[in-house]
């Protein structure tokens, strides 16, 4: 059931500021689906876009069946923090990225605290 | 006693009985067997966690370099967000793609990304093309390597989701047969024992006290007897002499056959 479920998830999707998306636009992931419904697989987010529509973003992301990794930036998941951590599906996978402004502090990844939580540390 | 525990509901019958021993039986031969394929799970899910532990930090470093190179590129294009808007309206067709694939692990499928390319088609073959294209080209591929150590990390990190359910679930399993099942199944086992010792006993009783009825109505019937020969005995009081006289005879033949 899932090999099926995962054999069309071949794009990854990517929400992040504009310089991250760009890079890793660069490196070849955009993919932008012919109309009708045309969409895009990322999000630039600036200190303009609100929580909301980073979110709503979000919640496209992990519901289409064709995305098999997300990319988030890690201040920009801060945002959506509460969002992020009750999400447990292992489809797509959600990945917490650092930017260029902000380094990564594996203190706030969602995953990284769930493995302190299970080693008790 | 036994009775009252937490038992199934079953008649205690030999039957029963030979059921409940088998069910304990398989329960644990489960319990083993379970026992041992979350032990490999944990494993196999604390290696996961090592590794993502470090692929993160790898992950830190690459992601700097990466941004670094970028920009690199701004710089030689010339400054601005002309670059990231170019890029951004070119954008058709992913050329960077992950397939997944199926890894099995005691049991368990745990899927890998895969990374792959492909070929044939560029979207940004125009950009930077008036200035800084070798920095462009340099970034891309920096950039291609940065997703590739994303993608190494994402199949961990799904591993690790997939892992730590299945562990879960097999941990409940187990721990719901140690110690719900087999106390369960013990119990009945139990209870079906002594009810047929129970069933015995009062067979046993039973059998006694029909033995004991039956000695008594022999008694009885032999006072009677005795009573209607004691009554009668005067009318034919020679005859029983004689009869005394042949049970003794009959005594000397026993004795002579022994």
């Amino acid at each position: 059931m899932s090999a099926s479920v995962s054999k069309d998830r071949q794009f990854i999707a990517v929400i992040g500021d504009e310089d991250s998306v760009t890079g890793l636009l660069l490196a070849g992931i955009g993919h932008v689906t012919p109309p009708p419904n045309a969409s895009k697989n990322f999000l630039i987010v600036d200190t303009k876009t609100g929580a909301d529509k980073i979110e709503a973003a979000f919640d496209e992301f992990i519901q289409r069946k064709d995305i098999g990794i997300l990319l988030i930036n890690q201040h920009i998941a801060e945002k959506i923090r509460y969002r992020i951590d009750t999400y447990t599906a292992a489809f797509p996978a959600v990945l917490e990225i650092p930017s260029k402004d902000h380094p990564y502090e594996p203190e706030k990844d969602s995953v990284l605290r769930r493995v302190r939580r299970l080693f008790g540390e | 006693m036994s009775g009252t525990g937490n038992r199934e509901a079953v008649f205690a019958t030999r039957q029963s009985l030979g059921l409940m021993k088998s069910k304990l039986k398989g329960a644990e031969i489960g319990h083993s067997l379970l026992k041992r394929k979350s032990e490999a799970l944990t494993k196999r899910f604390r290696e996961i966690t090592r590794r993502i532990d470090e692929a993160k930090r790898k992950m830190g470093r690459v992601m700097q370099i990466a941004a670094f190179s970028l920009a690199e590129v701004t710089y030689a294009t010339g400054g601005g967000s002309n670059l990231g808007y170019q890029v951004q309206e070119s954008v058709k067709t992913a050329r960077f793609r992950v397939r997944t694939k199926q890894e099995n692990v005691s049991g368990v499928l745990l899927p890998t990304f895969e990374s792959y390319i492909v070929e044939g088609n560029s979207d940004f073959g125009l950009t930077g093309l008036g200035r800084g294209g070798q920095q462009v080209q340099k970034c891309r591929e920096v950039y291609g390597k940065a997703v590739e150590t994303l993608v190494e990390l994402a199949s961990l990190q799904t591993a690790f989701v997939i892992l730590d359910d299945v562990i879960k679930v097999v941990n409940r399993r187990v721990n719901a047969i140690e110690h719900v099942i087999i106390p369960r199944t013990e119990n009945t086992i139990k209870y079906i024992n002594s009810e047929l010792d129970e069933l015995d006993r009062e067979e046993f009783y039973r059998l006694k006290k029909v033995q004991g009825k039956k000695h008594r109505d022999q008694e009885a019937a032999d006072k009677e007897a005795k009573a209607n020969k004691l009554l009668l005995g005067d009318d034919i009081q020679e005859s029983e002499v004689e009869g005394t006289g042949d049970v003794l005879g009959e005594k000397e033949d026993e004795e002579v056959i022994f």
